[in-house]
C-alpha cells in the first residue's frame, strides 16, 4: 500500500518537472516582455510595461518577414496538398515493383536534414531559372525558392496523412458507386474527396505552420529576402531584447487560443457523431421492426 | 555542364525501365478487368494526378538531390566560369574535408567538427529517450484517459512557439546574467556565474528540449497498443518493475523507439538553431561549417561536398538503426 503511494508520488514529481523543464523556460521569456530592463530580466521585476509589444509593432522589417512567411505558408499550402493527394492515390496504383522505391522517394525529405534540402534548392533552381533572363528575373527570388523547397517535405507530411486517412476508406463505397452508373471521375469527386474532407483540414493546418515556422531550410532558401523566423534569427544572433519575448508571448497566446478552439470543435464533433449514431441506430431498429410484419405476412 | 545534364536524364530512364516492365507483365498475363491508369481517373485527373507527382518527386526531391552530389564534385568557381575548360569532375573537395588546407597533415578542424556533432547527437537522442520514456509510458499505460488528453495538450502547445524563440527562452535562462547564475549566486552556491554556454551545456540542453515532442509521441503509439494483461501477467508471475521493461514493454515498442531515435538524432545532427544561438564560441557543429561555405565564403561546392557527408552519416545511422532494432522503413515512418 506506501509502496504503491510511493510509486504515485514519484511518478507526479516526474511528470511535474518533465512539465517545469518544458514550460520553465517559456514562462520567464513571458515574464521578461512585460519588465522594463532593456536586457531582458525577468528577476527582479522592476517595473510592469508594455513598450515592448509597441516596439514590436513597429518593427518594419519584423512586419515584412511576416508578410512573406504568409505568403510562402499558402504557397507551400497550395503545392503540397494536392502533390501528397495525388501521389496518396498513385500509391495505390502504381506498378507494384515500384512502389517500394516511390515511397522511398517521396517520404525522403522526412529523412534528410533540412538544411541539405535547402542547399540543394539552391543549386538546382539557380541553374534551371537561370537558363534565360526573363525565368531568372520572374522566379530566381526567396519567396519561390523558400516555396519550392518546403514544399519538398511539406508534401511527405501530407502524404503520410492521406495514406493514413486512405486505409480506412471501404472500397465498396466505391464499387457501389460504380454500379450506379457513375464515373471513375465522379468517384472522385463525390465520394473520395469528401471522405478525405478532415485530412484535408489537418494537412492545410500542418503544412501552413510547419512552413511558417521552418528555419533550416529557409534560411539556406530565401536568399537575399527574409521571413519571420530568419529575421528573428538574426535578431537573436545580434543580441537579445524583451521585443523577442513580446512576440513569444503573443504566438503563445494565440496558440493557446488555437488549442481551446481545437478543443472545443472537437467535443462538439464527438458529441455530434455520437449523437447520429444513436438516431442511425434507432432508424435501424424501426427499419427491421417494420420490414418484419412484412415478410411474415408474405 | 554535360555531367550536370546525365544526372537529370538518370530518374527517366529509371521510370522509363519500370514502365516498360510494367507493359510487359500486362501484356504477359491478360487480364481483361484490368483497367488502365487513364480508364480508371479519366484523362483531366490523370494528368493533373501525374504533373502534381512529377513536380514534386523528380523536380523537388531527385533532381535537386542528384544535382547537389554533382556540383560536390565540381571545382570551385567563379559563375562565369561554370560551364568553361575549367569546370571539371574532380573529388578535390572532399579531399579538403581530410586534408589540411597546406596539403599535409590531417584537416582536423572540420572532421573534429563531423565527430563533435555527430557523437553529441548521438548524446542527445539518449537523453531524450531515458526523459521521454516514462512519461511515454504512463501516458499509455496507466493514465485516465481525461489525463491524457490534458498531457497531450500541454505538451504540443509550447512547441507552437517555434525554434528560435525556444533557443532564446533558453538562453535567457543559462545566459551568465540569466536567472538560473541569478539563483545559483544569491543562495550562495557559487561566487562567479557559470558560462553555461560556453561548456555547451546550453547546447545539448538546447538540443533535447528542442526534439522532446519528437521522442514522445512515437513511443507514446508504440506502447499505447501494448495489452495491459501482459504487464499484469508478468506483473502477478513476481516479475520486478525492470523486467517488465526490458523483456516485455521495449521489445515490444521497438518500431517506436527506432522511429523517435532515428527522428531525434536526424533533426538533431542536422539542426541550425541550437548551435548559433546556444553554442560555445568555440563549439563548431557541422551544420555552421557548411552554412559558413554558403554565406561568407560562397563555395557552394565545398559546401555542397560537406552537406552530402551529412546526408550520408544521416542515412547510415538510419540504416543502423533498422539494423539494430529489426524493423522496416514502413514501421519508422508513420
Amino acid at each position: 500500500m506506501t509502496s504503491s503511494l510511493v510509486m504515485r508520488g514519484m511518478i507526479g514529481f516526474y511528470i511535474f518537472l518533465f512539465f517545469a523543464y518544458l514550460f520553465g523556460p517559456l514562462v520567464v521569456m513571458g515574464i521578461t516582455a512585460f519588465n522594463s530592463p532593456s536586457y531582458p530580466q525577468a528577476f527582479p521585476f522592476e517595473s510592469f510595461t508594455l513598450d515592448w509589444f509597441v516596439k514590436l509593432w513597429n518593427d518594419r522589417a519584423m512586419m515584412e518577414g511576416l508578410t512573406n512567411s504568409i505568403i510562402i505558408g499558402l504557397g507551400v499550402v497550395a503545392v503540397s496538398v494536392p502533390a501528397g493527394l495525388a501521389a496518396s492515390i498513385i500509391m495505390n496504383q502504381i506498378y507494384h515493383r515500384a512502389r517500394g522505391l516511390f515511397y522511398l522517394v517521396t517520404v525522403s525529405p522526412l529523412l534528410t536534414p533540412g538544411v541539405i534540402i535547402g542547399i540543394s534548392t539552391v543549386i538546382f533552381w539557380k541553374d534551371v531559372l537561370g537558363v534565360s533572363d526573363v525565368t531568372k528575373a520572374l522566379f530566381y527570388n526567396g519567396i519561390t525558392l523558400a516555396i519550392l523547397g518546403q514544399s519538398s517535405f511539406v508534401s511527405a507530411y501530407c502524404l503520410l496523412i492521406f495514406m493514413a486517412r486512405l486505409t480506412r476508406f471501404d472500397r465498396a463505397q466505391e464499387e457501389a458507386a460504380l454500379d450506379l452508373g457513375a464515373s471513375y471521375p465522379q468517384v472522385f469527386w463525390h465520394i473520395l474527396l469528401p471522405f478525405l474532407k478532415p485530412a484535408i483540414v489537418s494537412a492545410v493546418v500542418i503544412g501552413f505552420l510547419s512552413s511558417f515556422e521552418n528555419y533550416n531550410t529557409t534560411t539556406f532558401a530565401i536568399l537575399a529576402d527574409k521571413t519571420l523566423v530568419t529575421v528573428l534569427a538574426g535578431q537573436v544572433r545580434q543580441g537579445t531584447t524583451p521585443a523577442l519575448s513580446a512576440l513569444a508571448v503573443i504566438i503563445i497566446g494565440i496558440s493557446l487560443l488555437g488549442a481551446i478552439v481545437y478543443e472545443v470543435l472537437k467535443r462538439r464533433e464527438q458529441s455530434r457523431a455520437e449523437q447520429a449514431q444513436r438516431r442511425a441506430k434507432l432508424a435501424e431498429r424501426t427499419e427491421v421492426g417494420a420490414a418484419q410484419p412484412a415478410t411474415s405476412t408474405a | 555542364m554535360s555531367s550536370r545534364l546525365v544526372v537529370i536524364a538518370i530518374p527517366f530512364v529509371v521510370i522509363a525501365i519500370f514502365w516498360l516492365m510494367a507493359r510487359y507483365e500486362a501484356s504477359r498475363r491478360h487480364d481483361p478487368t484490368h483497367k488502365g491508369y487513364f480508364e480508371r481517373n479519366g484523362m483531366v485527373l490523370g494528368i493533373a494526378f501525374i504533373a502534381l507527382v512529377a513536380l514534386w518527386a523528380l523536380f523537388l526531391v531527385v533532381l535537386p538531390y542528384l544535382y547537389m552530389v554533382v556540383e560536390s564534385f565540381h571545382p570551385t568557381l567563379r559563375p562565369v566560369e561554370r560551364g568553361g575548360p575549367k569546370d571539371v569532375l574532380t573529388i578535390a573537395q572532399y579531399q579538403s574535408f581530410f586534408m589540411a588546407p597546406t596539403g599535409d597533415g590531417w584537416n582536423t578542424t572540420h572532421m573534429g567538427a563531423f565527430l563533435f556533432s555527430i557523437i553529441a547527437s548521438i548524446a542527445v537522442t539518449a537523453l531524450n529517450f531515458a526523459i521521454c520514456y516514462p512519461l511515454a509510458f504512463y501516458m499509455a499505460q496507466s493514465g485516465t484517459p481525461q489525463k491524457v488528453r490534458l498531457i497531450l495538450l500541454a505538451l504540443i502547445v509550447p512547441y507552437w512557439v517555434n525554434e528560435i524563440l525556444r533557443a532564446f527562452s533558453l538562453r535567457l535562462l543559462l545566459a551568465s546574467k540569466g536567472l538560473i547564475n541569478q539563483l545559483l549566486m544569491g543562495s550562495g552556491l557559487t561566487d562567479a556565474p557559470v558560462d553555461f554556454l560556453g561548456i555547451n551545456v546550453g547546447l545539448y540542453v538546447g538540443l533535447s528540449y528542442a526534439y522532446l515532442l519528437v521522442m514522445i509521441f512515437p513511443l507514446y503509439n508504440a506502447i499505447e497498443s501494448l495489452d495491459k494483461n501482459q504487464i499484469e501477467a508478468a506483473r502477478d508471475l513476481g516479475a520486478p518493475w525492470w523486467r517488465i521493461h526490458k523483456d516485455i514493454v521495449i521489445p515490444y515498442a521497438k518500431p517506436g523507439i527506432a522511429s523517435g531515435c532515428t527522428m531525434v538524432f536526424m533533426l538533431a545532427a542536422g539542426s541550425l538553431a541550437a548551435p548559433q544561438f546556444l553554442g560555445g564560441p568555440r563549439t563548431l557543429w557541422f551544420t555552421s561549417v557548411i552554412y559558413n561555405f554558403f554565406f561568407q565564403a560562397f563555395n557552394w561546392a565545398r559546401g555542397a561536398a560537406y552537406a552530402f557527408l551529412l546526408l550520408a552519416a544521416c542515412i547510415l545511422f538510419v540504416m543502423l538503426m533498422l539494423r539494430l532494432f529489426k524493423v522496416s522503413l514502413g514501421e519508422t515512418i508513420k
